[in-house]
């Protein structure tokens, strides 16, 4: 069980904001931590890490992390963290890696082969692929066998096809380990696939808690489909208009009036929704 | 031929390197972690002796480890030991002199390390010491070698402060550097042309053996 209620002041890109977060996480829980870069998400996990200071409480397991009096040193903290930039001891071997941690071969050998690494071990970070060095990354943070592990968007420098497999991998050692676990994400396919419990920072405040099923489905009431994507163009043809819009990964064309066109603004988030379907005239 | 200025030098440059090793490890450390404004304000302070004329330097510590001084005092008086023109004084003076080019690499060393890097050693519940040990260190060996190289040439190449601080006592402080200038007062020109060459020949060959280090370890990253 963790219980936080902390804030902090930060210079955040649009002027000062205040990070204010209060919620408890049950053990053995998986949290995605979503929202806009610059909503305070990195330095909540920073301060959890104890690597940034901030006021309030942190409790785990009844014992205090922080709080009035003190702030256990992050050397004492039993958390694993898995940076963006996956930040591998460069000078050690990936087994070495796993070894400064904890001096417990048997764990290490276990988590390279829950994650096919064992034939990399002798090899150094600057000669593995992005996500090979993210593998030994989440590898490195187990090995304190730590009551939280914190990942900061673990994911999100790897193709598609390579997300997938190593979602899946995380999905095998939470299972395996148990470990509470927080993880950044934007990736709301990554989100629904992983965690049982999604926060939305905005501006340092959550303002979303809850099942991932209910906070990433957008569609409500009569709507049968809603996407949103981001406007890319509008063009004239005769008297209608045509709007391109990106959705993920795909460019989509919408058929607007002039009078629609107006309102809609290149480069701003839109909602694409059907309410029904139109019907089909076929000749028999 | 004499070759005892040599190992005066190279025996001032050694314990010179060394002793300033230690010292600025730490500093440079500091100065490489910390935020705080004396920060501006030791970088000034310890880049001095690049700027300054070696006989500025030399001149303060004349005074600074003269007997009349509370330091020299304090050294003749308690420790029984005399500072001014003798060997234990040019070690002193050289690590004044040389300080800036041990801190300045291993500064910028540690600041080319990944932050994120030593954060995870935290998290690994290792201290301080032991990330620049294990972590830091190990990760910045260009640095390390041309911070200790640089200082042990410089050492070796030092005149004035010594000249002033050592004078030129025949095995106790004439180093390299003061019996080449002596032997040019003298005339001498067969001595001055083998002491130069052997000079020129040893630095060129430590420099170079330096480069072709770090150009392999670059090479590797």
């Amino acid at each position: 069980m963790i219980a936080l209620n902390i804030h902090k002041r930060l210079h955040g890109a649009e002027g000062d904001m205040e990070l204010h977060v209060n919620l408890s996480i049950k053990e053995g829980d998986f949290v995605a931590l979503s929202g806009k870069s610059g909503s305070g998400k990195t330095t909540l996990l920073r301060i959890l890490a104890g690597l940034e200071e901030a006021q309030g409480e942190i409790k785990v397991d009844n014992k205090f992390w922080l709080n009035d009096t003190q702030s256990l040193p992050v050397q004492k903290r039993e958390i694993g963290f898995v940076f963006q930039d996956y930040a591998l001891f460069e000078n050690m071997t990936v087994e070495k890696n796993l070894l400064f941690v904890k001096n417990d071969k048997a764990l290490a050998q276990k988590l390279l082969q829950l994650t096919e690494l064992n034939s990399l071990k002798n090899r150094y970070p600057n000669s593995l692929s992005g996500g090979q060095k993210q593998r030994v990354s989440v590898c490195r943070a187990l090995m304190k066998k730590p009551k939280i592990l914190l990942l900061d968007e673990p994911l999100s420098a790897l193709d598609p096809a390579m997300r997938i497999k190593l979602q899946n991998e995380l999905l095998t050692l939470h299972k395996e380990f148990q470990t509470t676990t927080i993880m950044v994400s934007h990736d709301p396919s990554e989100i629904y696939r992983l965690a049982n419990r999604v926060i939305v920072l905005h501006n340092g405040q959550i303002i979303n808690d809850g099942l991932p099923q209910e906070i990433l489905l957008k569609t409500q009431g009569s709507q049968k489909f809603s996407f949103e994507g981001e406007l890319l163009d509008i063009k004239k043809v005769d008297t209608i208009s045509i709007a391109t819009v990106a959705i993920g990964q795909q460019l989509v064309n919408v058929v607007v009036s002039s009078k629609e066109a107006q309102n809609l603004e290149i480069g701003k988030y839109v909602r694409l929704s059907t309410k029904a379907f139109a019907p089909n005239i076929t000749q028999i | 031929m004499n070759y005892e200025p040599f190992v005066i030098s190279f025996q001032l440059a050694t314990l010179t390197a060394l002793i300033l090793f230690c010292i600025a490890l730490p500093l440079a450390w500091y100065l490489s972690q910390t935020k705080s404004r004396t920060k501006s304000f030791l970088e000034a302070l310890t880049a001095l002796p690049i700027v300054l004329p070696p006989s500025v330097l030399g001149f303060y510590l004349l005074v600074a480890l003269s007997h009349n001084s509370p330091i020299g005092h304090f050294f003749e008086e308690t420790l029984g030991i005399q500072l001014l023109f003798s060997f234990t004084g040019l070690v002193v003076a050289s690590c004044f002199y040389s300080l800036p080019f041990m801190v300045q690499p291993l500064q910028s060393g540690f600041e080319s390390i990944n932050k994120n890097m030593l954060e995870a050693s935290y998290i690994a519940g290792k201290s301080k010491l032991q990330t620049i040990f294990f972590v830091a260190l190990p990760n910045m060996k260009p640095a390390l070698l041309s911070a200790i190289i640089i200082t042990f040439a410089h050492t070796v190449g030092e005149f004035g402060v010594v000249l002033m601080v050592g004078g030129s006592i025949p095995g106790e402080t004439k180093v390299a550097s003061v019996a080449i200038y002596e032997m040019v007062e003298n005339m001498d020109y067969t001595a001055a042309h083998i002491y130069s060459a052997i000079l020129v020949g040893l630095s060129f060959v430590v420099l170079l053996g330096t480069y072709i280090f770090n150009a392999k370890q670059s090479r590797r990253v």
